[in-house]
């Protein structure tokens, strides 16, 4: 109990202190996580949308491996990307391997099957929803993508937070291809990690809970968002 | 002239489902210019007939053809179809006709325009930028009538859409259709309210089992039946016909 | 469409800032040597003479002398002279020097139920703990400590992996997660002393075995070979390695001391 004490006085110290050095890693995480999230957005909800629209040959078997890929363990997501950005392997020559570009190609792999699946779902129940109307006007199934993508805004707003919420608290895809470099690749989940394996277990888990808080305070923002632009005719 | 989409045609139209003919050999035809309502029982078919009519849905077999000479192949938004649910984006009621406006076709100041026009033509204005779907029943049947007429469809169908309001309502909708017939407009009007049919249409289609029974005139329809059916229909009996 | 293109660019200027700097090396090295904080203290010294940045990655043993081989570092700096040197017999590394050494101790609860406290004879020690069957926390994981352990119960002829699961305890594990766990456990641990002095999670656990001079743990440092990786950065990497074998880096490891304690002893030739 005196580890959880002074792990919330510690945290509430570092914070009021402004330290460089948390900032620097607390940074850094949004830096990776953030861009990771968007580039799974990029790829994922028109792929996920893609699927719930078009029905064509083994359409199953790719929602099946999607779904199946949403609980890629990170561990073997950073064994995989390293051993492509490695000298060794077919990407080493973008020199890529321990910069936090390469973190955010792991997060990007762990979080686009989630975004993929879960948009899936939601723009499915939407486009049960519209089919007739929109084929009525004549708008083809692609076609009506974009349609259902900017109306299904809100629960896919959710889905982009499942995606960051993933991403944010993974360590093992990070910690193998990132390195854990002091200033350059260490996130608040390394951090975490490495001050848990010196014995100070009261720091690391002050870092959680400066980590957990910036959670909370994206979570609140996206929230606030859909607030200000959406009312409750919009669920 | 070859943009005409009238007279309509329909020719033998059978359309199954599990075996059973919904559509049993449909056949009618329905002139240009004039105000056609679809009247009949529950399970006459009339909403399939729609849908078959604007392409959601593929006959078994027969055929529909357009004008003349015939064409076999209509474009969506020549052909406009109203149901009796109104669907709405979740959006504004603004945004939901600048959708319908995009869809066919229009950009930059006509775009603007159309959706100015569209909403003067339905009482709208005021609610510009209400999320459509907190309107009350007749505001979202006005607004989805005022969109199917977007992209200015020389033919108007319409499912029971004032199925589920009140007079004011309806009164509200019957107005903006008959608009849309002095516009130019071809109405199918499929209702199951026996008064609405009388104040609307100028031609009556009576179906029955998936088939035409009785078509012609509305005035002479309504004063002398010719079939066993549709004077039940119209006594407001139930009338089981001989192949159940 | 504005965001997106906002978004967009953001991301472009993260993907090109991989390296911001030219000047610097990568090293992989092991976790024991990271947490003890000498490479804290070591490589500002170096970057305040050469402008060079040192990026230590800093992971197992073995998954560090992988990473060499890979290529997917410069400098290879690890405790394990016979890995090492076939590291290097395979052609992945130039040629081996020593560095340094340190040394490794047996820490155990208070109530020390093996009695080994004191003794100078370690294979003594774990004869005692073997025969009390009393808990021993191993790493397990194939690190420079876990063979020193290995070829320690060799010397005392005990096979400590007959008790596997019982009381000889196989973490699989860093010295730091070993030392959580053991301690965690009331068991017995072979720890490198840099890592159980700046360790800060003891409990009761205090250091019961010392001194003998079989728990000398010996650091190599070794260039990769530019030949096998191209890429390697074989000029920057061995300005590195002669700093650390030369009389200024050799003080700058004498003079890193943790609670007035020196960590390292340098021994290069």
């Amino acid at each position: 109990m005196d580890d959880i004490a002074s792990a919330f006085s510690q945290a509430v110290s570092l914070v009021l202190a402004a330290d460089p050095a948390i900032l620097e890693i607390v940074g850094l995480s949004f830096r990776v996580t953030l861009s990771a999230v968007v580039v799974a957005c990029l790829i994922g909800l028109p792929l996920g949308a893609l699927l719930a629209v078009k029905a064509f040959p083994g359409r199953t078997a790719v929602i099946v491996a999607i779904n199946a890929l949403m609980g890629l363990p990170p561990v073997v997501v950073g064994l995989f990307v390293y051993l492509m950005l490695s000298n060794a392997g077919p990407f080493g020559v973008l020199q890529l391997l321990y910069t936090p570009t390469a973190m955010i190609v792991a997060q990007s792999i762990l979080v686009t099957p989630i975004v993929a699946g879960l948009a899936r779902q939601v723009i499915a129940d939407l486009h049960a929803e519209y089919d007739e109307q929109l084929r009525s006007m004549g708008v083809t199934a692609t076609g009506a993508i974009p349609t259902l993508l900017w109306d299904g805004r809100h629960a896919l707003a959710t889905v982009a937070l499942a995606g960051f919420g993933r991403a944010v608290a993974e360590v093992g895809a990070v910690l193998i291809v990132g390195g854990n470099i002091d200033h350059v690749t260490r996130v608040m989940t390394t951090a975490i990690a490495l001050e848990t394996s010196k014995g100070n277990l009261s720091l690391a888990l002050g870092l959680g809970i400066i980590l957990l808080f910036m959670s909370v305070l994206v979570n609140g923002a996206v929230m606030g968002l859909r607030a200000t632009s959406g009312r409750v005719a919009h669920v | 002239m070859s943009d005409q989409l009238t007279p309509i045609r329909l020719h033998e139209l059978v359309y199954s489902v599990d075996g059973r003919r919904l559509i049993d050999g449909l056949s009618f035809e329905m002139r240009a210019g004039s105000r056609t309502v679809i009247m009949g029982p529950n399970g006459a078919g009339k909403s399939l007939t729609l849908r078959l009519l604007q392409g959601l849905m593929e006959p078994d077999s027969g055929s529909i053809t357009w004008g003349e000479p015939p064409k076999h192949t209509v474009g969506r938004q020549s052909v406009s179809l109203v149901f009796q649910r109104p669907v709405l984006l979740r959006r504004t009621v603004a945004a939901n006709l600048r959708h319908a406006v995009a869809v066919c076709g229009m950009r930059g100041p006509a775009r603007s325009e159309r959706v100015e026009e569209l909403l003067a033509m339905g009482g709208l204005e005021a609610l510009r930028r209400t999320p459509a779907r907190v309107l009350s029943a007749g505001e979202q049947q006005r607004l989805s009538l005022v969109r199917a007429l977007a992209g200015r469809p020389r033919v108007l169908l319409l499912d029971e859409p004032t199925a589920n309001l009140d007079p004011a309502s309806t009164l509200a909708i019957e107005r903006l259709v008959n608009g849309a017939h002095e516009g130019g407009a071809k109405i199918v009007f499929v209702t199951h309210d026996r008064d609405q049919a009388a104040r609307l249409a100028d031609d009556v289609v009576f179906m029955q089992d998936g088939r035409a029974v009785e078509t012609g005139a509305a005035d002479r329809f309504f004063s002398a039946p010719s079939s066993e059916e549709a004077r039940a229909y119209l006594d407001g009996r139930l009338f089981v016909g001989g192949d159940g | 469409m504005r965001r997106l293109a906002l978004l967009l660019s953001f991301l472009v200027t993260v993907a090109c800032q991989a390296s911001a700097t030219d000047r610097f090396i990568v090293v992989q090295s092991t976790t024991s040597t990271q947490n003890s904080g000498l490479y804290g203290y070591l490589l500002p010294k170096f970057r305040a003479k050469t402008g060079i940045e040192v990026r230590v990655v800093a992971v197992g043993t073995g998954q560090a002398i992988r990473n060499a081989r890979n290529g997917d570092g410069d400098v290879l700096l690890v405790h394990a002279k016979a890995a090492e040197e076939e590291f290097v017999a395979d052609g992945y590394g130039v040629m081996r020097f020593d560095l340094m050494y340190n040394d490794f101790v047996i820490v155990g609860p208070a109530n020390d139920l093996a009695g080994v406290k004191g003794l100078k004879d370690v294979t003594k020690a774990l004869a005692a703990i073997a025969s009390k069957e009393a808990p021993f926390a191993s790493r397990g994981d194939d690190s420079g400590t876990h063979k020193k352990e290995r070829a320690l119960w060799k010397l005392t002829g005990i096979d400590p992996t007959k008790g596997s699961g019982a009381w000889y305890r196989e973490l699989g594990s860093g010295m730091g997660a070993t030392l959580n766990t053991g301690i965690g456990m009331g068991a017995y641990i072979l720890s490198d002393r840099a890592s159980w002095i700046s360790f800060g999670n003891r409990r009761g656990h205090r250091v019961l075995v010392e001194g003998d001079t079989r728990l000398f743990n010996q650091y190599g440092v070794i260039l990769v070979n530019r030949e096998r990786h191209p890429r390697v950065k074989a000029a920057l990497g061995q300005l590195f390695i002669d700093w650390l074998l030369s009389k200024e880096g050799q003080a700058a490891i004498a003079g890193f001391k943790v609670g007035g304690r020196k960590l390292f002893f340098p021994n290069a030739k």
